[in-house]
């Protein structure tokens, strides 16, 4: 079946990951936070003991259904090809960046529309940057940018990240190997088999529609085409709704308990780095756990650069801090960017450009 | 006939060579291996106006567009 042929189809497509978003926040995943790749990812780091950070240590069983059900869909319609050598440790690279941006600003471009539907300014202000970013990887790319091909591989390697994350979800079900948060985002999460239901069915619905928030945005600057825009915006007509029918609407800088910060400049950088490296690789933080579950060893290399990414983010003090409420002066505390996370970003930006200059077609 | 290879290439790259070899060719050929890029290419050239059609080799997807 061709979803990819009407945009009324990616619309409601879309609406329905944002049912599944509104039902995992509603079941207990942290508010706003309801499906975010960045912060998912970064969690399961922390299960896995990559980084040390207590607050936000949990396997998401979210995460580890994206990659199952991107790859059992993929089977089913056959779609599955293992393939990998498109640069892949340039791809790891720009996968740790895209990661690093992303905790800068709190979020992936899924978790920045997710804080757009509940009125927080923080976010729209970050869509600029995001915008920003896409467009200078779009004059890249234009200019020639590439990764090189990507060729066919022994069947079974693009299998071995949904194998691993299946371990992870074994691991994380059946034994008290891997670390669980006792307090903060880590702790709050919607029933394991609700977050993995919900990730099997996001999983393949995402890869029979192709959603990718970068490629909506880069599509729609580069080719004027509002495909992949159409699904984003299904996503976020059904979680503006649920968060006004729920009454987590609030439109506002500086909002405690969303896990966001207002520095404005940061939060443009921030998803700027976020931007530019999804459209040097291709794909969204989504996109890639997504072409990695369908056999992608490239998109592979890039989620285990976003993972390692997030450890790298915690244990140097560059993630950072959320708006808050001191629970015995309930006063507002602002959240911040760390020093060592500015640098960290200008660095990203410099390796991105880069990236950038040094990768392209020999044919142009 | 111009050929374009685009196999193995990532988004948004087989339409970006598309486009390219359309712009002083009527007829072209591209190649990909993977499906939604070979649906990408077909809508664009349809929305260029364009018709296409496609026939599945070993391993990969040949386009004809005119």
């Amino acid at each position: 079946m061709n979803f990819m042929n009407s945009k009324g189809k990616l619309l409601g497509l879309g609406a329905i990951c944002g049912v599944i978003a509104a039902a995992l926040a509603y079941f207990g995943n942290p508010a706003n936070m309801a499906f975010c790749i960045a912060c998912f990812i970064r969690d399961t780091a922390g299960a896995l003991g990559l980084h040390q950070a207590e607050v936000v240590q949990y396997a998401r069983p979210e995460t580890i259904g994206l990659v199952i059900g991107a790859f059992l869909i993929a089977i089913g319609t056959k779609e599955y090809k293992s393939t990998g050598g498109s640069s892949p440790m340039t791809r790891f690279v720009l996968g740790i960046c895209m990661m690093v941006g992303a905790l800068i600003f709190l979020g992936c471009p899924l978790r920045m529309i997710l804080r757009m539907s509940a009125g927080d300014l923080n976010a729209w202000v970050a869509l600029i940057g995001f915008v920003l970013g896409i467009v200078t990887g779009v004059f890249f790319l234009k200019k020639g940018f590439t990764l090189g091909r990507a060729y066919e591989t022994q069947k079974m390697s693009g299998s071995v990240i949904s194998i691993l994350a299946l371990g992870i979800l074994i691991l994380a079900t059946f034994t008290s190997l891997l670390k669980v948060s006792q307090a903060g985002p880590g702790s709050m999460h919607a029933p394991i088999i609700l977050s993995l239901i919900g990730g099997l069915l996001f999983g393949a619905i995402a890869q029979k529609s192709r959603m990718c928030f970068a490629g909506s945005i880069r599509d729609v600057v580069m080719l004027k085409n509002f495909d992949l825009f159409f699904g984003v915006l299904g996503l976020f007509i059904v979680m503006l709704i649920y968060n006004v029918v729920m009454g987590k609407f609030t439109i506002g800088f500086d909002t405690p308990g969303i896990i966001a910060h207002s520095d404005h400049l940061w939060n443009i950088l921030g998803m700027y780095i976020v931007g530019f490296a999804a459209v040097l690789l291709g794909g969204c933080p989504l996109r890639q756990l997504i072409l990695a579950g369908q056999g992608s060893s490239d998109s592979a290399i890039t989620v285990l650069g976003m993972l390692i990414g997030s450890a790298i983010c915690h244990n140097f003090g560059l993630a950072s801090s959320g708006t808050a409420l001191n629970p015995e002066t309930q006063e507002v505390v602002k959240g911040a960017v760390t020093a060592n996370g500015k640098v960290a970003g200008i660095i990203c930006i410099v390796v991105l450009f880069v990236i950038a200059f040094t990768n392209k077609r020999k044919e142009v | 006939m111009k050929e374009v290879d685009a196999r193995g290439l990532g988004c948004p790259e087989p339409i970006l060579l598309t486009a390219k070899a359309l712009k002083t060719e009527n007829q072209v050929k591209v190649l990909v291996d993977e499906v939604h890029q070979r649906m990408n290419v077909e809508k664009y050239a349809k929305d260029q106006g364009k018709k296409t059609s496609f026939t599945e080799k070993n391993g990969y997807f040949e386009l004809i567009i005119e």
